[in-house]
């Protein structure tokens, strides 16, 4: 119910903004919700505590989910999510790190991953417990940087990391097997050396099962892909790549509010 | 010239490194695959559990040194100049100097260092292109005892950093420790009315020598050590602008860009002097020794003398 409530905030924000990426926002709304309000170790009171968890949102341009997400929990002031869109807002079409909850600044793709494992390398040698947690994007699996990290986080036995790919199957310009093949991606991170593992981003309890049994003692970093729906909630923008970075317009924000309150009334029954 | 000095600025680094490191378990050094080249085997050696290999990977080495950096470990990433501010940039511009992570990265081989290997090996542009990210600082040591000092400096220092070097030893312009080291502030080294001679990093030497060389002539050119070239000390290039007649800069490094544009951006506005910039053309640099290639651009101690006499109008 919770992810429903934001699916709601999350679009009005973008209609409200007249920016965003709403097809990835809404595909990884559930895998954000899942982490900030079950998963990670962290606290809006004091967003820095020492030991809390790391998240990184290396597909950066999915801030507008984020943004919900942190204000929901409390990371952020309800005023600052009014004045995104507006000049000199605060909040920015992607994630900085003058802003409680967020650790690194992205929205270049295939950084985060590399930074996570900066972070999760220096947890080990200090011998600390919190674990990081990093979500990328399928079509970002273009970048070769991500390659990089990945055999540096096979090489450090980086157990204490999570990766997840976002794979809803399409990016700017049409599906990511159309774009540049991602297939097998199962067997290609396998063998980078990772434990890798395929959940349904679309169901909560898929995520929140597979995050809840995770072997951190494994020796291996773990990616999970997530099997995801772009445009997810909103019949109109599902599986449609130009929602990529469309924005709705009053008619289609009614229409997006509709089917979105369907979702909602249905988990009320 | 002075005779050199038996210890690189980037082995100098080094072994400062080594020194903090043994009582300060955060300092932590990042490399791909430039141990030999930056002369780090001791470091690696003494200090395992506080060095990083990622291999032949600039771009996972500084965002893995921007996540270490994020959790307060106090990041230096070693290896070559060439790669880090071209293969990596986007990497700098976003996971250190947007994201204000203090990592430190120390461009060995800088310039010309890596002379005939050619312009794939060249770092001529690398000040430039930095000098305009906002939040990064820029610094060029002229020799081992700066280079000490500034990294004495770097390890507590709270924002991020980029620091080139070359790769051979260089002539001591500090004969001993007793000179002081202020970040941002150009250090004055002969006192001079009529010209001021100013370098960076390895040229700066050459600015003594052509400095003698114009006092035998009865000229008394100033000589500033510009050893940061980013926050830029204005006040010292406008004083000079004001107290002598002429600026000669003299860089390893595009004559677009540099030090020599950053002095001009100053006194153009400020307090405007006949100025020559040596440095390299617009053009690919030609095969030689290092030396040679100062001397054929005409910015070493001969090529400085020239254009200072020309500028007094006396060549």
């Amino acid at each position: 119910m919770k992810a429903e409530l934001l699916r709601r905030e999350l679009v009005t924000l973008i209609f409200r903004g007249g920016t965003g990426h709403t097809g990835g926002d809404l595909s990884v709304l559930n895998l954000l919700t899942v982490l900030f309000n079950h998963t990670l170790n962290v606290d809006p009171k004091h967003p820095k505590m020492a030991d809390r968890d790391r998240f990184v949102l290396s597909k950066g341009h999915c801030a507008e989910a984020l943004y919900t997400v942190l204000a929901d929990r409390g990371f952020i002031e309800r005023a600052e999510l009014d004045a995104y869109g507006t000049c000199g807002a605060h909040l920015g079409g992607h994630p900085d790190n003058s802003i409680a909850g967020v650790e690194i600044n992205t929205g270049a793709l295939g950084h985060g991953l590399s930074v996570g494992v900066g972070m999760a390398l220096g947890a080990k040698m200090d011998g600390k417990t919190w674990k990081t947690y990093v979500v990328m994007g399928d079509g970002e699996q273009a970048e070769g940087s991500i390659y990089e990290a990945a055999m540096a986080a096979n090489k450090y036995h980086l157990d204490n990391l999570v990766a997840f790919i976002d794979r809803n199957g399409l990016q700017i310009s049409g599906s990511t097997e159309d774009v540049m093949p991602l297939e097998p991606i199962h067997d290609r991170w396998t063998a980078f050396g990772w434990d890798v593992k395929t959940i349904n981003g679309d169901d909560i309890d898929s995520i929140t099962a597979a995050l809840d049994t995770i072997d951190w003692t494994c020796g291996k970093p773990h990616l999970f892909i997530s099997k995801s729906t772009k445009g997810l909630g909103v019949g109109f923008m599902e599986n449609v790549a130009k929602w990529h970075h469309g924005v709705p317009n009053a008619a289609q924000y009614e229409e997006a509010l509709h089917d979105i309150d369907k979702r909602i009334n249905a988990l009320k029954l | 010239m002075k005779e050199t000095n038996k210890i690189p600025c980037r082995k100098s680094i080094t072994s400062t490194l080594v020194e903090l490191g043994r009582d300060d378990r955060d300092i932590v050094v990042v490399t791909s695959d430039a141990t030999g080249s930056a002369t780090l085997d001791d470091f690696a050696k003494t200090l395992p559990a506080q060095f990083v290999e990622v291999g032949i990977a600039e771009q996972n080495s500084v965002g893995i040194a921007a996540g270490l950096a994020s959790m307060g470990k106090k990041v230096f990433v070693f290896g070559p100049a060439c790669f880090y501010v071209a293969r990596s940039l986007e990497q700098v511009k976003v996971d250190m100097a947007y994201s204000r992570m203090p990592v430190k990265i120390i461009g060995v081989s800088g310039g010309v260092a890596y002379s005939q290997l050619g312009a794939t090996h060249h770092s001529l542009h690398d000040i430039a292109v930095l000098r305009t990210f906002p939040g990064i600082e820029i610094y060029m040591p002229c020799d081992a005892r700066e280079s000490r000092k500034l990294c004495q400096y770097l390890v507590n220092h709270d924002k991020p950093a980029y620091v080139r070097v070359g790769r051979n030893a260089v002539p001591d312009v500090y004969d001993d420790d007793n000179f002081e080291f202020i970040p941002g502030k150009a250090n004055t080294l002969r006192e001079g009315k009529d010209i001021t001679l100013i370098g960076c990093g390895e040229t700066v030497a050459h600015c003594v020598e052509a400095a003698d060389m114009l006092a035998k002539e009865g000229i008394e050119a100033r000589v500033l050590d510009m050893h940061t070239l980013k926050p830029f000390d204005k006040e010292a290039v406008v004083k000079a602008a004001r107290e002598t007649s002429a600026i000669v800069t003299a860089e390893e490094h595009s004559i677009f860009g540099g030090l020599g544009a950053s002095v001009a951006e100053v006194i153009a506005q400020e307090c405007p002097v006949r100025m020559r910039i040596l440095g390299v053309p617009d053009e690919n640099v030609i095969h030689a020794k290092p030396l040679e290639v100062f001397h054929h651009y005409g910015f070493d101690y001969e090529g400085i003398y020239c254009a200072a006499k020309e500028l007094l109008g006396s060549c």
